[in-house]
Order: C-alpha cells, then sequence, then structure tokens
C-alpha cells in the first residue's frame, strides 16, 4: 500500500526531472524516509540519473535515507535558545528518549534532531514536535510534552 | 553610430603583456593556452564544461583600472582586459590554494609538482587524507561525455564527497575506467574499487602478465 502511495506521487511528475527535490519531498512526508527502492523508482519515473537523485537525497537534512520515528522532536541549539538553557533541555530530552541527536530509537517512536535556531527565538528555548512548537521549554516541563506523542 | 555585426567578434586582450586574439564568448584560459601561456589547473578538461573548483587558475585581472582576481576558466574575455597569469598576490593564492589542498592529498604528483612550483609548504595545514579534492573531473566525465553518471557527489558541505553508485558502476565501469586516469590523486580509482569490493565483488578478471 506504501508503494502504491509513491506510485501515485511518481505518477504526477512522471518524466519531469525538474519535480526531483517536489517528488522526494513528497515522499519523505509519505514514509518519514527515503527507501533504497524509492530513489531508484524515483530516477527512473523521473529521467534523471540515480547518482543525481542521491546527491540531492543526501544533500539535504529534509531527506532521510535511514527510517525515522513516528515522531520528529527538534530541539533549537541556537544562541538565544543556548543562552536560556537550551543545552539542559537537550540533555533532558536525551535522557528521557534514550537518544543522541540523529538518532531513532527501536520502537520507531521519536527521532531526535537538533537546529541550530529554528526561528522563535522569542519563544526559546524551544522544541519543536512534529511540526508543533513549544515554547519556553524547561527540563522539568519537557516530559510532559513528550508523553502526549506515542 | 555604424553597427558591424560579424558572426564572431574579434577581441584584442593584454596577457602578461602579450597582445592576444581571442573571439567573444571564450574564456581567458582558453586565449591564453592559444598563445601559449600556461596557466595551472586541476578541474579544468578541454572536453568538459569549465566547473571552477579547483581555484587555481586564478588571475589578476584589469579593466578600466582596476584590478579583481577571478577564475580564468570562467572569465570570459573582454577588450582592453590586461591580464597577469603571475604576480605576487596570484602566487600567494595559488600557494594557499595548494597547502589547503596538500592536506587532503599529500601524496599527489600533480600537486607535489605545483607545490615545488609555488612553493607551497605540504604540511602547513593539520592533515585531513580524504584524498580527493573535489575537482568533480570523474563525475562530470562520466556525466558530459560517457552520459552514464556511474559517479557523484553526495553530502554536503566538508562531509562532502564523490561515491560510485553500485547500481550503476556494476554494469558500467569495468569495460571504461576513464576517469582513474583524471584524477589528480588516484582516488577515483579507489572509491571504484572499494565499491566494487563491497557492492558487487567477483569481477576482478585474472591477471594475465
Amino acid at each position: 500500500m506504501c508503494s502504491d502511495k509513491i506510485d501515485q506521487i511518481l505518477a504526477r511528475h512522471r518524466g519531469k526531472p525538474g519535480a526531483l527535490i517536489r517528488v522526494l519531498i513528497e515522499i519523505q512526508h509519505e514514509k518519514r524516509w527515503l527507501p533504497k527502492e524509492a530513489l531508484a523508482k524515483v530516477a527512473q519515473a523521473l529521467e534523471v540519473p540515480l547518482s543525481r537523485v542521491t546527491q540531492i537525497a543526501t544533500f539535504y537534512k529534509t531527506f532521510s535515507l535511514k527510517p525515522k520515528g513516528r515522531h520528529e522532536v527538534h530541539v533549537c541549539t541556537g544562541s538565544s535558545c543556548h543562552v536560556r538553557g537550551a543545552a539542559r533541555l537537550l540533555a533532558e530530552v536525551q535522557r528521557m528518549t534514550g537518544l543522541k541527536p540523529g538518532e531513532t530509537d527501536s520502537e520507531s517512536r521519536f527521532s531526535l534532531e537538533t537546529g541550530s535556531c529554528l526561528g522563535s527565538c522569542s519563544l526559546g528555548p524551544e522544541i519543536i514536535v512534529d511540526g508543533t512548537h513549544h515554547a519556553r521549554m524547561t527540563p522539568a516541563k519537557v516530559e510532559g510534552v513528550l508523553k502526549r506523542y506515542s | 553610430m555604424k553597427r558591424e555585426s560579424p558572426p564572431v567578434a574579434e577581441i584584442v586582450l593584454q596577457i602578461d603583456g602579450k597582445a592576444v586574439k581571442a573571439t567573444e564568448g571564450m574564456t581567458v584560459l582558453q586565449a591564453a593556452s592559444s598563445a601559449t601561456i600556461s596557466i595551472p589547473t586541476l578541474c579544468h578538461h578541454e572536453k568538459l564544461e569549465p566547473y571552477g573548483a579547483c581555484r587555481l587558475c586564478m588571475v589578476e585581472v584589469e579593466a578600466r583600472g582596476r584590478k579583481s582576481y577571478v577564475v580564468s576558466c570562467l572569465y570570459p574575455v573582454a577588450r582592453d582586459l590586461i591580464v597577469r597569469t603571475r604576480s605576487d598576490k596570484v602566487d600567494k593564492i595559488r600557494r594557499v590554494i595548494l597547502e589547503e589542498l596538500l592536506a587532503h592529498a599529500p601524496h599527489s604528483p600533480e600537486l607535489m609538482r605545483l607545490a615545488q612550483e609555488y612553493g607551497a609548504d605540504k604540511d602547513r595545514f593539520e592533515k585531513e587524507s580524504s584524498f580527493c579534492i573535489l575537482c568533480g573531473l570523474c563525475v562530470r566525465y562520466c556525466a558530459e561525455i560517457k552520459g552514464k553518471n556511474a559517479v557523484g557527489f553526495v553530502d554536503h558541505g566538508a562531509r562532502r564527497k564523490i561515491r560510485f553508485v553500485p547500481e550503476i558502476a556494476s554494469n558500467e565501469c569495468w569495460d571504461c575506467q576513464e576517469c582513474f586516469a583524471l584524477c589528480p590523486t588516484s582516488f577515483a580509482q579507489a572509491a571504484y574499487f572499494l565499491t566494487e569490493a563491497l557492492a558487487f565483488p567477483g569481477r576482478r578478471k585474472a591477471w594475465t602478465p
């Protein structure tokens, strides 16, 4: 069923090399990662060399060549959040999830990433879970937030 | 104003004090080599599109009294342009580029020869032997001349590197191997055989003297 979705995405862009990034984003959103088979399919459908697809898929941080968890946790480590205690927040998130930045747990619940400035400096320190910003986060409060995601 | 329209306009520029004739659309590097003035290059190849990756062909250009430093493999010729292929500043730029590249590939014969010419110290920067200087010759040759795209760049920034794509390389590379000779550091060859060993071993032909 998942590969049906990929086929649908590819059907909309077949033969259009310019749609490469668009297609990869859609597949990434659908599957939360880019399986090798999907990259080969993309190359064939869009008539783009596989090496080009690999280049783009490895260039941007949006794309993952490893399976990601159901929930993506981003902890901001930008300067503004850092001075407001992002390091302690990150340490607490790491302790709770048992993950280092870039890792995904074995139950595919969380993927942890850091970002040097996620763009809401006035709300810092912030974490973003599945696109939802959680502002003025503290090590004490973060457990309650992450518990909401299973 | 009278306007002639010859098919290609001829331009005269000055390179190292010599008047050099060139046609519009040529690069400074092409004009220089037509006048047998040599400019060192690493990422340039006659059959490939100019790329401007190694920056070694940097020259000093002066137009309307203003000096600037440009990569001659990409810079188009212009009327009354004054080009200097060697000057203290140009030499210094090349020397630093070579020193940086030597941190990645300290034993490349091509780099060592140039280092000697420009007085570059191969130990100036801490070694980080990636063996690849990212000139892109293998990648571009495979794409532009062979049309196979068996090798490409992956990742970005400081982690950028070349990788052979096993799916393509297993079918195409054995009977070609033309990029190996282009590589200034022999890394293309190493990268291919590593890919072969990991992804499709057993392709090796019996060695015959």
